[in-house]
């Protein structure tokens, strides 16, 4: 038993977090919101020449070959910074599927994704929408029973503007000449798996932008001043904030247990996925509202940064399968007839 | 990362159920809260520390095993799985236990620590003061040094245990001109001394599980000091610490309340899913228990690895005591009428001891410092907001 992450892996966090913190500001969140597609490939480029975009594709395919244990501190930090790139789409939901389908494919695609080349997104039919499908060179798409393969040219989409700018969403139409990669049970379980990497990922940002919200509360709260003093000094706006550490605190372990479950492929992935989601959302949509309190009438503003944050949170809450989905999972997991409960049966 | 037990560690687990199995009482015993079933709790800790069940996390030459946390999360585990009776020393092994062990001399670890480990000496807290609760800065009870004797003078309340304790621990004024939190001292005071009245307060279901101890000069010699003199801030700080943190609510304890409360929801299904709200609340007990688990696990494997528990404990007191809370009201409401009814009652079918668990989950956003004083403590000290 070592609930612990190696030296190694901590030190890899702290030079992402170094590198995401200095290059990842408000200010340039800010910028992408005016271009084009809201992406920026120079940034891109620096992500893959980090090893981040190949993190999770194996060494024979140009990458590190890391798993979804390895990467989940990252991914808290690519929250923490609110990244609007796709990398943990990438790591966590494209590069694994890609990875399992195997064949040709992963050996066309994983190359070129571990040298930044490249960008495969994921769409599922759990989602109502495609995450950054406009900047896909690939989608890998579920079609009911059968998982597609598309180029860009095989499918037209249209844009859903969502209130966070940096979200970018697509519904996908697919046309002629994408090839099926997978079907029935097969297409099945990549699908299940995908969804599962793809709420891990975002119970993993969520923690980030709790953290997030958390440091631009403290900081605000120390400068502003009402009643000759710094409005952190007050009772009832600390115990706003100490709420949420709590919850955040209590979040991180089962987080960190569901990455290490998918990673190993365990029985009790799928159970403990919902189980870090539902908490570590929770802990972000608190911090988003208590953050929100204690900020005043300069959280609902556009010009306070907070608004970055705070959408990005309410939207991950109700993607790759909202509360009630993964309540419904875990309610499936601990009603059952003889349900493995109590003391003793979480690591059994 | 490795979750997984290790041989040895399930070889361990195997070795507590077995004894347990072997040695736990079939009926269950009285409170320890009366007479009777204040002596028969301390048969068993007796009992326990025949096996060397007794604390386990302590020195073989102390009567434990010399375990580490994780293994001590394990018996935690099996002991209330078991069904064992509650801890009626739990303010001695718990609190004073890992505090002597930090601050004690060698004799007196060698003098406490083994009868504590019997049970032969029960101890009490005597922390809290008429006028000094959650501001425990503003303790006036004092001890003058005389010789080699304390004299000791004032009043303590709230007094776990202190009815049919033998000893009982707290701060005491030694610097008369001191202010808030310096010039006090960390003193053990055997409650038989003359001068001392114990007066007993019954608690809400009725039994005196705390009192008000008065001292009218009493006596205490000098080896019974803990740490130096006017350092008793700092170490009662440790020993709040120890409360607040790992050691005196193992995840065990409400896994098994969030197991109960799954099994009690299951059964009466039917008339609790009247209110919607209900079957939430029990799919987030299960859920909070379960992240209390994980956490104290995480915890546990980085004090393994040396590191060091800090503000952060203030987090644990509210998680835990909030949802200890929750899950006994999400229990009185699937009881519905029968709530109330005490389980002798004969309308009482099916009650368990969840009314007994609620009443006691009222005292846990309070004691070990009220949950309002750990929300300051993680404001200022773990996010670091302005005093």
């Amino acid at each position: 038993m070592d609930f612990t992450f190696t030296e190694d892996q901590m030190l890899f966090r702290e030079s992402v977090r170094d590198f995401l913190v200095h290059e990842v500001t408000p200010e340039r969140i800010r910028a992408s919101w005016e271009t084009a597609t809201g992406r920026d490939p120079a940034l891109w480029g620096q992500l893959a020449e980090l090893g981040l975009t190949g993190m999770t594709v194996p060494e024979a395919h140009g990458g590190l070959g890391m798993t979804e244990l390895d990467f989940v501190l990252l991914a808290q930090e690519c929250g923490y910074v609110a990244l609007p790139e796709p990398l943990v789409h990438t790591v966590l939901v494209a590069v694994p599927m890609l990875r399992d389908i195997g064949g040709e494919l992963a050996a066309q695609w994983l190359p070129k994704i571990a040298a930044g080349e490249a960008k495969v997104i994921v769409g599922l039919q759990q989602n109502l929408l495609v995450e950054d499908a406009h900047v896909a060179d690939l989608l890998l798409l579920q079609q009911g029973a059968t998982l597609l393969a598309a180029t860009p040219e095989q499918v037209r989409l249209q844009h859903n503007e969502s209130i966070d700018p940096s979200r970018k969403l697509f519904a996908v139409e697919v046309l002629q000449g994408a090839r099926t990669v997978a079907s029935d049970i097969c297409a099945a379980t990549l699908v299940a798996d995908a969804l599962n990497r793809g709420a891990l990922g975002c119970a993993a940002q969520a923690l980030g932008l709790a953290q997030r919200m958390i440091d631009l509360s403290v900081r605000y709260t120390s400068e502003r001043q009402q009643f000759g003093k710094p409005i952190g000094s007050f009772q009832a706006v600390k115990h706003h904030m100490a709420n949420v550490a709590v919850r955040l605190e209590y979040a991180k372990a089962p987080t960190h247990r569901a990455a290490y479950a998918v990673a190993h492929g365990q029985a009790v992935a799928a159970h403990a996925v919902s189980h870090a989601k539902l908490v570590a959302c929770e802990a972000a949509n608190l911090a988003a509202k208590n953050s929100h309190q204690v900020h005043g009438a300069m959280g609902y503003t556009w010009e306070v940064d907070l608004h970055i944050f705070m959408k990005k949170a309410w939207a991950l809450a109700n993607t790759w399968g909202d509360a009630g989905f993964h309540k419904t999972r875990v309610g499936e997991h601990i009603f059952a007839a003889g349900a493995p409960l109590g003391a003793g049966a979480t690591f059994a | 990362m490795d979750l997984a037990f290790t041989a040895k560690q399930q070889v361990f687990r195997e070795q507590v159920r077995d004894w347990l199995a072997a040695n736990v009482p079939a009926a269950p015993l009285r409170s320890f809260d009366t007479a009777e079933g204040f002596a028969q709790h301390r048969q068993w800790e007796a009992t326990l520390n025949k096996g060397h069940w007794g604390m386990v996390t302590w020195p073989e030459a102390l009567g434990g095993r010399g375990c580490d946390l994780i293994e001590w999360l394990i018996f935690e585990e099996e002991y209330y799985k078991a069904r064992a009776p509650l801890r009626v020393n739990q303010n001695g092994i718990f609190l004073l236990g890992p505090t002597l062990m930090e601050y004690g001399t060698k004799e007196q670890k060698a003098r406490i620590l083994p009868k504590m480990a019997t049970g032969e000496e029960v101890w009490a807290q005597g922390w809290s003061e008429p006028n000094a609760g959650s501001d425990m800065a503003a303790i006036r009870s004092s001890a003058k040094l005389e010789g080699d004797k304390y004299i000791i003078n004032g009043q303590k309340t709230w007094s776990t245990r202190a009815v049919w304790a033998d000893w009982c621990f707290g701060m005491f004024r030694t610097d008369p001109h001191s202010a808030r939190h310096h010039g006090l001292t960390f003193i053990l005071v055997p409650l038989r001394s003359p001068g001392i009245t114990v007066r007993p307060i019954p608690q809400l279901d009725g039994l005196p599980g705390f009192a008000e101890i008065f001292f009218d000069n009493v006596e205490v010699s000098i080896e019974n000091r803990l740490g130096d003199e006017g350092a008793g801030w700092s170490v009662a700080m440790a020993t709040a610490g120890f409360e607040r943190g790992l050691m005196l609510r193992s995840p065990a304890r409400f896994q098994e309340t969030a197991r109960r409360l799954v099994e009690l929801y299951t059964t009466n299904r039917a008339s609790a899913d009247g209110d919607p709200a209900v079957k939430d609340a029990v799919l987030r007990a299960y859920l909070d228990a379960e992240s209390y688990c994980l956490t104290t696990y995480q915890t546990a494997c980085r004090l393994n690895k040396g590191g060091k528990i800090g503000a952060e404990s203030s987090t644990n007191k509210i998680f835990w005591s909030e949802l200890d809370q929750s899950m006994h009201a999400t229990a009185m409401s699937i009881l519905g009428a029968r709530a109330e009814l005490l389980p002798h009652a004969p309308a009482a079918q099916g009650v368990g001891t969840w009314l007994n668990g609620w009443l006691f989950a009222q005292s846990g956003p309070i004691y070990a410092g009220t949950n309002e004083v750990q929300r300051n403590i993680i404001a200022e000290r773990m996010l670091g907001m302005p005093r």
